[in-house]
């Protein structure tokens, strides 16, 4: 046969220098292989998270003198004690209502721009989908809080937009509600609401439109072939499959929403969150264990989260 | 007797794209019709007017005597046996078969007892409470054939059913398919890119090319008097030849030529053997006549040219067809 030299050997002859022939001992060893990839992470997760987390735990079992402010490290409960005191259970329950609202929220808007993204936008409109998710996670956090502070502030361009509507009567109303309302919507729950609903939006839109990116278009016409209408095939065969995305995409907003210290420093009253309980026990008032205890509240909250998701079978799609 | 589908003068378009360009159709009332083509054809477009899935651009389109235009799915009567099967993940066997049912509003245990019975009817008795992933190619195709059929729909459109099924197991289900059919005696529209399998299974068969039928007819017209060159080539295996090579015709037309028809006969044209493929029951022999490929096939038991050699071939010219038109 032309063009084939038949002198050529059939098994070339191994590769030299010590980067190469390790390489070539990995690739033959698939379990040393997989060993090395998950070496680091094992480690980083394992040692400098789960081993912080533990600390944590610790920390919060332990309880301070309340004369000298010396944290005594002995096993109690007095810790957990003073969490559950009204005052403290208050701020829980309130980051907790937030922290829900942001998600239920953030999971209605996303839901039809991660629909467009998955199923109508192709190409360059996929890529402008992309820019115009991530863009806002570009620039810093604290500027865009700041931003939004001036935008909901009374003078600023929202009671400004809403008088020029003819529409300050609603503003207005809104502001005069019991505990969502306030002086303006910069120093009200409402504005707290709707800065944490900009700011954490692009982590549901992104695990959303993942997981619908995966619902093969043919299901949706199944549904609708055997007699589903649109809202049934939503229900039954949308969103189930969506499901694990929206749970995924709740897991940012909710615990996000739940640690965050800034955004309520900056909008809203002066009622304090989870977070900024956090900071001003471990800073200003110095007692460590009820920082920590406070710091267990979310965690909790989040495992009662995903094992009530699970028994629910949000992850049956999966 | 009304006719189960008619189309008449049907477009659908996409931009410039003519998927589907005048088509005019009628698919009778209790039969087998299959839409074959190759991909890009139209015949799959066509099904999916026939579901709703897609909306003509032009013409007029009726089930059972009722206008269709404008309906959506969920409103037609119609159901479909998807080319992946496109089983619900998320539910059970015996949940994807009730489907049709719960969005009905049938209550669990009578739809359950319905989904029950379908998959009996399609061999799968016992098979509810697994998981779609859990089956294999051939069971996926009986429970989407279960499903489709639990709503008792006037006509059931099938997507490339086979498409996807190895060739024994593809051989087994074209059987159950065309034995169901008659049984349960509903109108049945299958499309395929599968000559054999469009010609054993239908009774009629539309031909398709560019958005536009080529030829209808049953699968005897189309294997022994195609209409153009394309369906000829198309349908396979048949030879196309000038029509004055074959004997039937003046130069410039073109006739089809069964390789079945030819035979070896020492007092026939000089042929040379350029291949050689051994079937079985038959050979296959590639020829070459006068610069013109031809495919003959030989009964086994007559002794066969090797390649390379020169041989002699005849044919009746009555079993060459002159095609009507050009295409």
């Amino acid at each position: 046969m032309s063009g084939f030299d038949t002198t050529q050997p059939a098994i070339f002859t191994p590769r030299s220098g010590p980067l190469s022939r390790t390489v070539d001992w990995v690739i033959r060893h698939p379990r040393m292989f997989v060993f090395l990839m998950v070496l680091p992470i094992t480690l980083w997760l394992g040692i400098v998270y789960i081993g912080a987390l533990i600390a944590l735990l610790i920390q919060s079992f332990f309880s301070i003198d309340e004369f000298s402010g010396i944290v005594v490290r002995e096993f109690t409960f007095k810790t957990y004690g003073e969490l559950l005191r009204p005052y403290n259970l208050d701020i829980i329950l309130r980051t907790v209502s937030m922290a829900a609202a942001v998600t239920i929220a953030a999971a209605v808007l996303a839901f039809p721009i991660a629909y467009f993204a998955a199923r109508y936008a192709k190409g360059k409109w996929k890529a402008l989908f992309y820019i115009g998710v991530m863009l806002p996670l570009w620039s810093s956090y604290l500027v865009k809080v700041y931003a939004w502070k001036l935008v909901l502030a009374k003078e600023g361009i929202l009671t400004w937009l809403f008088a020029k509507l003819h529409l300050t009567w609603l503003l207005d109303g809104l502001l005069s509600l019991p505990v969502i309302g306030g002086n303006s919507l910069s120093v009200s729950y409402t504005g707290t609401f709707l800065v944490f609903l900009y700011i954490w939006l692009p982590y549901m839109i992104i695990p959303v439109q993942a997981s619908l990116e995966r619902v093969p278009g043919a299901l949706l016409e199944a549904a609708s072939d055997l007699g589903a209408t649109p809202r049934q095939s939503f229900r039954m065969v949308l969103f189930p499959l969506a499901l694990p995305g929206i749970i995924a995409g709740s897991i940012f907003t909710f615990s996000l929403t739940l640690g965050d210290y800034i955004v309520p420093q900056i909008v809203g009253n002066s009622r304090l969150f989870i977070g900024q309980a956090v900071y001003t026990q471990q800073g200003t008032a110095g007692n460590i264990p009820l920082a920590a205890a406070f710091t267990v509240v979310p965690i909790v909250i989040m495992g009662i989260y995903l094992w009530g998701a699970r028994k629910m079978g949000a992850f049956d799609a999966l | 007797m009304t006719d189960a589908v008619t189309f008449r003068g049907v477009s659908r378009h996409f931009g410039t794209v003519k998927a589907v360009d005048e088509v005019d159709l009628a698919i009778r009332d209790g039969e087998f019709f299959a839409m074959l083509g190759p991909s890009g054809s139209g015949k799959t477009t066509c099904l999916r007017l026939i579901a709703g899935f897609e909306q003509p651009t032009a013409g007029r389109i009726e089930i059972f005597g009722e206008r269709a235009e404008g309906v959506p799915p969920y409103l037609r009567n119609v159901n479909t046996v998807f080319q992946n099967y496109a089983l619900f993940p998320h539910m059970n066997v015996l949940d994807n078969v009730a489907f049709g049912l719960r969005v009905k509003g049938v209550g669990r245990a009578e739809r359950h007892r319905a989904a029950e019975e379908s998959l009996e009817l399609v061999e799968l008795a016992g098979y509810g409470a697994r998981r779609a992933g859990e089956l294999s190619g051939g069971q996926r195709q009986r429970v989407a054939l279960a499903r489709a059929l639990i709503n008792k729909p006037r006509v059931v459109l099938l997507d490339e059913p086979l498409g996807a099924l190895d060739l024994k197991l593809r051989e087994q289900m074209q059987e159950e398919l065309r034995k169901l059919q008659r049984a349960l005696g509903l109108t049945f529209v299958f499309v395929t890119h599968d000559q054999d399998e469009a010609l054993s299974m239908a009774d009629r068969v539309a031909v398709f090319a560019g958005g536009k039928i080529q030829q209808i007819g049953s699968s005897e017209d189309i294997y022994r008097r195609p209409a153009s060159k394309f369906v000829a080539d198309f349908v396979g295996s048949s030879n196309v030849v000038p029509a004055d090579l074959a004997g039937v015709g003046a130069a410039g037309q073109w006739a089809s030529l069964r390789p079945e028809d030819i035979i070896l006969d020492a007092s026939g044209r000089e042929a040379t053997v350029t291949g050689k493929f051994f079937h079985g029951r038959v050979t296959k022999l590639s020829l070459n006549v006068n610069g013109q490929s031809l495919t003959a096939l030989i009964p086994a038991h007559e002794t066969t040219p090797e390649i390379g050699e020169t041989t002699h071939v005849s044919w009746e010219p009555s079993r060459a067809h002159l095609m009507e038109h050009e295409a």
